[in-house]
């Protein structure tokens, strides 16, 4: 059973890196460390902020 | 909430494991030599797919062993100790150290695309020996060197693309016509991949419904990751991936209902629609249809092959293509026209060696390596797994009847309208079906007709739902899969559509600023529909063209698009050999020098023989002499019925052949200014300034991964 678990927590990690969800609690441990004053945004804004910027860069996907 | 960070299980291996390693790779050696073994000496009876797996894997592993490693230490001397991009100029976002095994998933899934799948099955004309040795060799020493050195030079120069590498290291005008190549290139390659999408949902009611679908599904993900649940994106994917799978079996309900008729579209339509879905793309939001979309094809990737290696290994198909076909000599076939040499390596393309990939491993990921030594696993071996992917392709396409495969994919002016007429033609062709078989065929898929369907992905289909249902579901399930199969191709497709849209916007709104300032600036909605009209305007027009083409738009326009990805390839091989010289390291040029003597070798062969071949059937002038000849004497050409037609093949084939050479000059004059450069380089007595990124020490220490210096040497 543990050992189910734990091929799941694999999978799920990699899938949570591989599609960049675990940006958002990056950018908050890297925030707190460097600025620990300064409040931290919030999921929504960060993501916002994030999409705007991807806005302005052109995606890398291929033939 | 902590993240990342699973722990390594790296250990050092002692010192007497050095026996053991010897005798892994003798074995793992063996079982390659013997897969490639089988293949070379069966004559004449069918052998099993997994000889071709085992000798792809086997050869595989003893080159990423030995040959990239090879790579890594002599000629790129990559250096642990010196800090990367992602560790210098962290920022959270854009540079950060990422797990090699995530950045490997990552550089995977962005450089994977159709291009892989379709390929090859055209190739299968030839058989599956030639295209199965260019798949693993050329990948071995051509695409998998090409990505991961142009991932490394990137990476010491702070994630430099390519074309800002050219123009630093070769010069302006170098840089230039190199920029200048790759917006055309894109151009080509954008309409055939879409002409594939078309040419795969013309008149299938069922596909184009489950396609259709993609796009409200793409959306609802869009709006949900925005306001109900921001950044969930592995929940948000899941529903995605749910609702694909209920819209795949949606349209076969569609198919059987009063509905069906709203689905089955003409190609012209769905040319009008892919176009007006590629310009909304460009200028929506990406958060609303873009993002989304790459999550949906991420996943529909990963697992979509994983399950194609597994189903390949289970159902063990045998092949029932021949090993080496007549057309691989005399040039004759239908599918594409000309022999082996240089042909088969221009149709195979992405799978062996792409241009295209020196695109992506000079974007994002240089900036998110986290050890210099990664680029081996993340360059090479990513390009490894593609290859093996086109592998997969080949055996798909090699399972069906030889019969079936020209009855799909020979152009429909020879096949002609019916099933009895196609029959007639494969059988001039020297192979066999029966009419009945072929309605048979397009009715276990629940199609209208599988005849003349070409473009590779309705072949790759049937391939891929014949493999399946071997192994999950039976016969019951094979019209599942093979929308299953078209709805991953399409989705592929329509992913590299609207994101190579956008790419082709920026490279437009880049060039054209220099000249008007307000077009270049990418938050100018004008600047922005305008350039963005241009892209799909240009690439609508060769769709169009190409699927109006009475003789065959694949058969046409597929050699334009393989000859403008390896020029491509070309390209990025010529400017990394350069800047290898550049850097007092002639005597290990010939690592990316000799993948490039081929590749120029190929494609000027190849784009010589389209331009001046006196045989109408390759070359694009002689065929539009014959048939302007035609018009003139007042007649009717094979594969016109009407004087329209005869006018649209003399319009295309000029245009085909302009393009062509176009796209030769412009990598002749990379090549030119590579070769001065190189012998200014070599002519110089102290070395050229160097444009690297100043070493700065790394102060990431990995947990001890596994040490290569354990294990046999590479041999040099």
């Amino acid at each position: 059973m543990s050992a189910v678990r734990k091929v799941l927590d694999t999978m799920l990690w990699y899938a949570r890196e591989l599609v960049g969800e675990t940006e958002y609690d990056r950018y908050c441990e890297r925030h707190r460390r460097h600025h620990p004053k300064a409040p931290v945004p919030t999921r929504r804004e960060f993501h916002r902020i994030r999409t705007l910027q991807r806005e302005c860069e052109a995606p890398g996907r291929c033939c | 909430m902590p993240t990342s960070a699973l722990p390594e299980s790296g250990h050092r291996a002692p010192e007497k494991s050095r026996m053991r390693s010897f005798a892994l790779w003798a074995a793992v050696a063996l079982l390659g030599a013997t897969g490639w073994g089988v293949i070379a000496l069966a004559r004449g009876e069918e052998i099993s797919a997994v000889w071709l797996v085992m000798a792809a894997l086997g050869s595989y592993a003893i080159a990423y062993r030995f040959y990239s490693r090879f790579i890594a230490r002599r000629v790129l001397e990559v250096d642990d100790t010196r800090a990367t991009p992602a560790e210098r100029l962290e920022d959270g976002v854009d540079y950060h150290p990422t797990d090699r095994r995530v950045l490997f998933g990552h550089h995977f899934a962005a450089i994977a695309g159709a291009g892989p799948l379709v390929g090859p099955v055209l190739a299968a004309q030839m058989g599956y020996l030639p295209g199965t040795i260019w798949i693993v060799a050329g990948v071995i020493f051509g695409g998998a060197v090409q990505d991961m050195i142009v991932l490394f030079l990137s990476m010491r120069r702070d994630g430099k693309s390519l074309g800002q590498m050219a123009r630093d290291e070769i010069g302006k005008v170098g840089g230039a016509a190199a920029l200048i190549g790759v917006f055309a290139i894109m151009i080509i390659l954008l309409a055939v991949l879409a002409m594939v999408v078309v040419n795969a949902l013309a008149e299938s009611a069922w596909g184009t419904f489950s396609v259709t679908m993609t796009i409200p599904i793409a959306l609802f993900m869009g709006f949900y990751l925005r306001y109900l649940r921001p950044g969930r994106v592995v929940e948000t994917s899941v529903i995605g991936v749910g609702l694909l799978l209920l819209a795949i079996l949606g349209g076969g309900w569609i198919q059987d209902s009063s509905l069906a008729e709203y689905f089955v579209w003409s190609p012209e339509t769905l040319v009008f629609c892919l176009v007006g879905y590629g310009f909304v793309a460009s200028v929506l939001p990406v958060w609303m249809l873009l993002a989304p979309r790459d999550y949906l094809s991420t996943f529909m990737k990963v697992g979509t092959i994983a399950l194609m290696a597994l189903g390949v290994v289970i159902a063990a198909p045998a092949l029932k293509a021949e090993s080496v076909t007549d057309f691989a000599s005399n040039g004759a076939g239908p599918v594409f026209a000309g022999s082996l040499f240089p042909f088969l390596f221009i149709t195979i393309a992405c799978g062996a060696l792409s241009g295209f990939h020196a695109l992506v491993s000079s974007g994002t990921t240089p900036k998110l390596i986290q050890k210099e030594s990664q680029v081996r696993m993340i360059g090479y071996g990513s390009m490894l797994t593609e290859s093996f992917v086109a592998v997969m392709a080949l055996i798909a396409a090699c399972v069906l009847e030889p019969g079936l495969f020209y009855a799909m994919n020979s152009p429909a002016a020879l096949l002609g309208p019916t099933v009895e007429t196609a029959s007639a033609a494969v059988k001039g062709l020297g192979f066999t079906i029966t009419p009945d078989q072929l309605t048979a065929a397009a009715k276990a898929v629940e199609e209208q007709t599988l005849v003349g369907r070409s473009g590779g992905a309705p072949t790759l289909a049937v391939g891929m739902s014949e493999i399946f249902s071997g192994v999950f579901g039976g016969a019951a399930l094979k019209a599942f899969w093979y929308h299953f199969a078209i709805m991953f191709e399409a989705l592929f497709i329509l992913t590299t559509v609207d994101a190579g849209t956008r790419v082709g916007r920026f490279m437009l709104q880049d060039m054209l600023g220099n000249v008007w300032k307000p077009i270049g600036r990418v938050t100018w909605k004008p600047g922005i529909w305008i350039t963005s009209g241009l892209v799909v305007g240009a690439w609508g027009y060769f769709l169009y063209a190409g699927v109006t083409d009475p003789l065959g738009g694949i058969k046409q326009l597929f050699p334009l698009f393989g000859i403008a990805n390896q020029l491509l390839a070309a390209v990025a091989l010529a400017v990394t050999t350069t800047m290898l010289i550049k850097a007092g390291k002639l005597r290990w040029a010939w690592v990316t020098g000799v993948p490039l003597v081929w590749d120029v070798a190929v494609t000027f062969t190849a784009g010589w023989q389209k331009i001046f071949s006196g045989n109408p059937k390759i070359g694009f002038f002689a065929q539009r002499e014959a048939y302007a000849d035609a018009i003139d004497a007042g007649k009717l050409l094979p594969g016109a019925t009407n004087m329209d037609d005869m006018h649209t093949i003399v319009l295309n084939n000029t245009v085909d052949g302009v393009i062509m050479a176009i796209f030769l000059l412009l990598v002749l004059i990379v090549l030119v200014n590579c070769a001065a450069v190189c012998v200014r380089a070599l002519r110089s007595t102290e070395p050229l300034p160097t444009t690297e990124a100043p070493y700065v020490e790394s102060r990431i220490d990995l947990p001890a991964q596994r040490s290569d210096d354990t294990l046999v040497g590479t041999g040099s």
